[in-house]
């Protein structure tokens, strides 16, 4: 290792890409991956062919809104990015052995908060507004997941139930405050909702590609960097991989299952932050539905690694840009689209089925979830 | 600790063991006859509720309890609930045979166990993610095949069970009911004396502690597991049809509204027997009444809130008895034969 150091980062950075290009199972699991993917997509064909409509114009149909256009690869990337968030938000929190189904609920309270703070503060310069709203967002989410976290270590309560209870209180917190408190009083408006956001806290669009997006990006790398490149990652991995083990090598399991939720919950307060400062503008109760269970499919499709969810949330995306145009053309209804992600995730997740098919034997190292209730 | 040299009767042992549920059924029970001497008609209707919002609670923790029991963890209860609630509504629309209808959903809740099973005993796939993969496919596949405007004949009607119905207060409430919400009460007497009375019972909890032991005295865990989580499943989809066919009459979208999910926080306050589950169906089937009441009844806390409360009392459950109820010691860990 000596010698390498001395040599300058260029080569180092084109031996890594060399490393990524030979990483033969990198390669396999793409592959798993996209048959997973091509399966759901051929029974989600057999399901339109039963409903009476006919397949290939739908997946066409699908193809052409969401990237059959510039426009339309605008709209895929808008889709795409609140996917990467809570897609990152469910994979951090695998990471230590915790299913947070509650990015939704955090979400939420990120997508609320950052309206809040949008059309609240006034006469700050626009660079720092969004940046204001959307830390302030992410704060929201990552201090709701605090609870299922502290919960889970000091009660040994599972956060699956609690964090799906959170989201129902969520929902119901949110629409309270934007038919309440924070609800838009212009003249005219009777549904809940809260008003607009100021144009200073509204995340621009660069030669049509959102803005959000790279930040997206930029998270994903942070992320990747926080757990493969420091002490903390190192930790919450190791508990994922088993907390006993961690327990005796001195890790503070409790302290850890805790940051580990509140990170996810940033996570996915941020994704909330993004859409309404870079999309809706403003929170709307049933704008964000789904978006932070999409998280699930997400993060499952991309194996749980941070650069993973880029690439598996801008297939969902994807499937999102182009329902509508699928609807309208091949009146094939949009929930086809759920379906699909569901019959992926059940892909993904069986990879035996995959695997049998490939006749790829071996599996890696996996993260176990269903330890029973509060059992540690 | 005295108690040791000298063992304490069977019924003083059942007191010291139950003490906390007997002692809220009591203060129950006296708010209870409080509240009928001051609006009998209130009261009446207040419990008549309380057995109608527990009876999918019920159904749906009898069947987590037979899966865990088995070792089978199973979080799908919600989608199950879901899809049985569609196909039992669908199969009325296209059949008006009301009966045909509750049976397809006790189907669509069996086909959907095997599919759970199938996943978690054969394939080993996380218990989680292969419950979660049921929630998301249950909602996927009602939300694409669900059409506006279906209508149906008609729902599940009352059956009163002769002069029993006439009794003040207990009639109403216990014998005046719609045919699913008897057959809950009578599941529950069935599923404890099946696991606790049965050999089939034996070897479930078996299975669900220590499955390498009971492999090895010949009880075929696989079929033990898949058996329970398919019943378990049928169950659940009973809870579905009493959604869409006695409770409301029609479909909507995901309206089971959370209850598979608080179904668990019940089946885990009932420490994983039917009866406790019942008396925590009733408990929480008591909060969604007084709820209810609350929005009828107007007052200044706003309705968000007063919806709230199943979950929170969720979350405070689970979080102050999980620790105190002995969970069986193989559930969610799949098993390998050597």
């Amino acid at each position: 290792m000596g010698d390498d150091q001395k040599v300058t980062s260029r080569p180092k950075f084109l031996r890594t890409v060399q490393g990524i290009l030979t990483n033969e199972s990198l390669w396999r699991t793409i592959a798993i991956q996209l048959v997973a993917v091509l399966l759901a997509l051929l029974i989600g064909a057999i399901l339109i062919l039963l409903s009476g409509a006919n397949p290939l114009r739908a997946y066409g149909a699908l193809f052409q809104g969401s990237l059959g256009t510039v426009r339309a690869i605008g709209r895929t990337l808008e889709k795409a990015t609140p996917l990467i968030f809570s897609g990152l938000a469910v994979a951090f929190a695998f990471k230590a052995g915790l299913f947070n189904i509650g990015a939704q609920g955090q979400l939420l309270f990120g997508a609320i908060t950052s309206a809040v703070l949008g059309f609240a503060i006034k006469g700050l310069p626009p660079v720092i507004h969004i940046f204001v709203a959307l830390f302030g967002g992410a704060l929201a989410g990552g201090l709701y997941a605090v609870i299922p976290g502290a919960l889970k270590a000091f009660r040994g309560a599972s956060e699956v139930i609690v964090t799906i209870m959170l989201n129902y209180i969520a929902i119901n917190t949110t629409d309270f405050l934007s038919d309440g408190p924070w609800k838009d009083t212009a003249a005219g408006n009777i549904v809940a909702r809260t008003p607009q956001i100021l144009d200073s806290a509204r995340i621009p669009n660069l030669g049509g590609i959102p803005f959000g997006f790279f930040i997206a990006v930029l998270v994903a790398i942070f992320i990747w960097w926080l757990l493969y490149k420091t002490t903390i990652g190192f930790e919450i991995r190791t508990v994922g991989i088993s907390p006993h083990a961690a327990r005796y090598a001195g890790i503070k399991v409790a302290q850890t299952v805790i940051l580990t939720m509140v990170i996810s919950g940033l996570l996915a307060g941020m994704g909330g932050a993004v859409e309404t400062q870079g999309v809706v503008y403003r929170y709307q109760p049933g704008f964000n539905v789904g978006l932070g269970f999409d998280g699930i499919t997400i993060a499952m499709l991309g194996k749980t690694h941070p650069f993973g969810a880029i690439p598996a949330a801008l297939l969902v995306g994807a499937m999102k840009a182009g329902a509508s145009e699928m609807q309208f053309s091949s009146g094939v209804a949009k929930e086809i689209t759920d379906v699909i992600q569901a019959l992926i995730l059940f892909f993904v997740a069986a990879d035996v089925i995959v695997r049998s098919l490939l006749r790829i034997r071996e599996r890696g190292e996996e993260v176990k979830l269903s330890s029973g209730w509060g059992k540690q | 600790m005295t108690t040791l040299s000298q063992p304490l009767p069977t019924w003083q042992r059942f007191l010291i063991r139950n003490r906390t549920s007997l002692i809220v059924a009591v203060v129950l029970f006296v708010l209870v006859i409080i509240g009928y001497i001051r609006d009998p008609n209130v009261t009446t209707a207040v419990l008549a509720s309380t057995v109608r919002h527990a009876t999918p609670l019920v159904l749906g923790a009898l069947c987590g309890l037979m899966g865990e029991r088995a070792g089978v963890i199973n979080i799908g209860i919600e989608g199950q609930m879901l899809m049985s609630a569609f196909i039992g509504f669908l199969a009325n629309v296209y059949t008006g045979n009301l009966f045909l209808a509750v049976l397809a959903g006790i189907l669509t809740g069996a086909i959907l166990g095997a599919l759970l099973a199938f996943m978690s005993v054969t394939l080993k796939i996380d218990q989680i993610i292969g419950g979660t993969v049921i929630n998301i496919l249950a909602l996927g596949l009602t939300g694409y095949f669900y059409t506006a405007g279906l209508t149906t004949e008609g729902k599940l009607s009352m059956i009163a069970l002769g002069p029993l119905a006439d009794i003040p207060l207990i009639g109403p409430v216990l014998f005046n009911n719609p045919p699913i919400t008897y057959a809950t009460i009578v599941l529950v007497f069935l599923v404890h004396y099946l696991l606790f009375h049965t050999k089939w019972g034996l070897r479930t909890r078996a299975v669900g502690e220590h499955p390498r032991a009971a492999d090895t005295v010949g009880i075929n865990v696989y079929m033990m597991r898949y058996a329970n989580v398919i019943i378990g499943g049928g169950i659940a989809g009973l809870a579905g049809a009493f959604l869409t066919l006695e409770a409301v009459g029609s479909f909507e979208r995901a309206m089971t509204n959370g209850r598979g999910f608080v179904a668990l926080a019940v089946m885990l306050f009932g420490k994983y027997t039917p009866i406790g589950a019942w008396g925590a169906a009733l408990l929480f089937g008591f909060f969604s009444a007084i709820q209810t009441q609350l929005q009828f009844g107007g007052t200044i806390i706003p309705h968000q809130f007063i919806g709230m409360l199943p979950y929170l009392v969720t979350i405070i459950v689970l979080a102050g008895f999980v620790g105190r109820t002995h969970v069986p010691a193989a559930d969610g860990v799949p098993y390998k034969k050597e």
